[in-house]
């Protein structure tokens, strides 16, 4: 078991302040898209693009890379902004998200975004997607690892669960699952509008080694990686609860910031929150950040 | 070379391509003995993923193999591939533009006794708008080697349509197979009949029956409905001035649409769509369906000589 140590854990932290600020001022900028959900999944791409994954933005196709697929499509704020962050394409474009011939669409586009492997948006298709890169990393006796972020209301999608059967049954171990369970979807509470539970028993009983973390501890995360890569002979699914709106007192679990940007006010509101001006206070990836993590 | 299903001579023609490329890889949905994807599955047992009765994850698992490098060939009936997969395929084969043959049979009418809910008469409507996918319908068995063939040399999405029945040998062994070329198969002046599939057979039946009334007939086989050979029909209207469609599908959107639309923007000549009149399908014997719902050499003289009443007007 890997235990994160408590340098790491701070540059993590950092990290992700600075990554929340960039989400902040991209939805300011493009005036829509989707901060909750992109404030409540990136300390889940934080853990596994800055501690976990096996990728080079200097060669981002090269072969033998790990995969991850972002099935809530519409949390790539978060995605755009730790790519960018890792320079798999200048932190500039960050600024062009939703806007006319911009390389970031408003929903995941891996043929306009370097480091973007899958396109996504329409909820529900990412699982089948990962278990086709899975299949295929075995079939070529490759030992690279493929990741699927799933969202809590889009678990509701049959094919996620026609999908669950099949990573069970082809025994994918090379995959690992997450589930941003932030108990939020657009029209209320997960459990007002149709009911998940019992979640974990739901995965374990679809053949998954499945278990819960806390979404926004490190430490706690990696534990759920670490025990992912341990279990051999059936797919692993992170239940990782997390808080709808992380890091933002007026949208941490507010269903409203599902989709909507900030306006002005409120982005000033949510900036000061986030230190700006406190650390460097640069905006857009102009990284007032001295640690070591790339 | 005998009569054989177009499903028939895909599962043969996958099992060469799978001794000549190690990346094709094949899915079905719990119909591979029927589809004939079970060919494969029994000479490449690790190369073949049954993904039981789940046609949208069937379709999700083929993009990720097709972004990672493989070519699969996915295949199921054409209603259930293109219908209760239809998103799935949208977005994460067409929007992607990923290397999935989606490889579907069992379409049209000749379904027969399985009636409506099995017969796929809207299948090439539904691929044809989609932005990247490429529609092939080939005639018999030889042309579908061949269109197997050119899809898996071809990078991007492809839809394969394929039947149920057996089919004589209809088109000559010395013409090749050019994606996207039509196929002109018998000359002539007076108008011509544009087909596709198991009609195209009929065409060239009715093409002699119309010779006999003095009327002369060019008949075209149009393997590759998307991307359609618009040149080449453009100019064999121009010549004809008349013109039929043939197909084994609604007349909304196939290749009668294709060739309707094609035509009212360059060539605005007579068109009689012969198809699927807007209708579900029912249960019977194929031959008596083809009948009942006018898919035969006979309906397409009748049409040809309304196409050439139009004409004079």
């Amino acid at each position: 078991m890997q235990i994160l140590a408590d340098t790491t854990l701070k540059e993590l932290k950092q990290k992700a302040v600075k990554l929340r600020r960039d989400i902040i001022e991209m939805l300011y900028e493009a005036g829509s898209g989707h901060p909750g959900g992109s404030l409540s999944v990136l300390d889940i791409l934080v853990l596994l693009y800055y501690r976990v994954m096996r990728i080079d933005a200097a060669n981002c196709q090269y072969h033998d890379r790990d995969r991850l697929v972002l099935s809530k499509g519409h949390a790539c704020p978060a995605l755009y902004a730790v790519l960018a962050d890792k320079g798999f394409f200048p932190a500039g474009e960050l600024k062009r998200l939703r806007k006319i011939d911009s390389i970031l669409q408003g929903h995941p586009d891996m043929r306009k975004t370097p480091g973007v492997e899958m396109s996504s948006g329409s909820l529900g298709q990412g699982l089948s997607v990962a278990n086709g890169m899975a299949l295929a990393a075995r079939l070529e006796n490759s030992r690279r690892r493929i990741f699927v972020i799933l969202g809590d209301g889009e678990i509701q999608e049959g094919q996620v669960w026609e999908a669950a059967m099949t990573s069970a049954h082809y025994r994918l171990d090379n995959l690992t699952a997450f589930l941003d369970f932030n108990g939020l979807q657009i029209d209320g509470w997960v459990r007002d509008v149709k009911s998940l539970e019992p979640l974990l028993e739901k995965w374990k009983s679809f053949g998954w080694h499945a278990l819960e973390v806390d979404g926004h501890d490190y430490r706690s995360l990696m534990e759920g990686v670490s025990r992912a890569f341990a279990n051999k002979g059936a797919p692993t699914m992170i239940i990782a609860r997390t808080v709808k709106g992380k890091g933002v007192s007026f949208m941490e679990n507010q269903v409203d910031w599902h989709g909507k940007a900030p306006g002005k006010d409120e982005y000033e509101k949510a900036l000061r929150e986030l230190g700006y001006g406190k650390e460097g206070g640069a905006s857009y990836g102009g990284d007032g950040y001295q640690g070591s993590l790339r | 070379m005998e009569a054989m299903a177009t499903r028939e001579a895909y599962g043969k023609a996958l099992v060469e391509l799978g001794h000549r490329m190690e990346k094709v890889v094949a899915l079905d949905a719990d119909l591979s003995k029927s589809t004939k994807s079970a060919l494969f599955a029994e000479k490449f047992p690790l190369r073949f993923f049954n993904m039981g009765v789940s046609e949208a994850d069937m379709m999700g698992t083929a993009a990720g193999l097709a972004a990672s490098g493989f070519i699969p060939f996915a295949s199921t009936f054409g209603v259930f591939a293109t219908g209760r997969a239809y998103d799935q395929i949208r977005n994460s084969i067409a929007y992607t533009r990923l290397n999935v043959k989606i490889a579907a049979s069992h379409t049209g009418i000749t379904v027969g006794e399985d009636g409506a809910s099995h017969q796929a008469l809207e299948d090439i409507a539904l691929m044809r708008v989609l932005p990247n996918m490429t529609v092939i319908v080939p005639v018999d068995g030889r042309q579908t080697f061949q269109a197997v063939e050119a899809a898996a040399a071809y990078d991007g999405p492809v839809y394969l349509r394929l039947g149920r029945l057996a089919v004589p040998q209809v088109i000559p062994e010395e013409l090749s197979f050019e994606l996207g070329k039509a196929q002109l198969l018998r000359e002539g002046s007076d108008m011509m009949i544009v087909a596709t599939g198991i009609m195209v057979k009929a065409a060239l039946d009715a093409a002699e029956i119309l010779e006999k009334d003095g009327i002369s007939a060019a008949v075209v086989n149009v393997h590759t409905i998307k991307p359609l050979d618009g040149e080449f029909l453009v100019r064999m209207a121009r010549i004809t001035g008349a013109v039929v469609t043939a197909e084994e599908h609604s007349i909304i959107g196939g290749l009668g649409g294709a060739v309707a639309e094609l035509l009212a923007e360059n060539c605005p000549v007579p068109v009689i769509r012969v198809g699927i009149r807007d209708t579900f399908g029912e249960s019977g014997a194929p031959k008596d369906l083809l009948q009942k719902y006018g898919l035969t050499a006979e309906s397409l003289v009748l049409a040809g000589k309304r196409a050439l009443e139009l004409k004079k007007a």
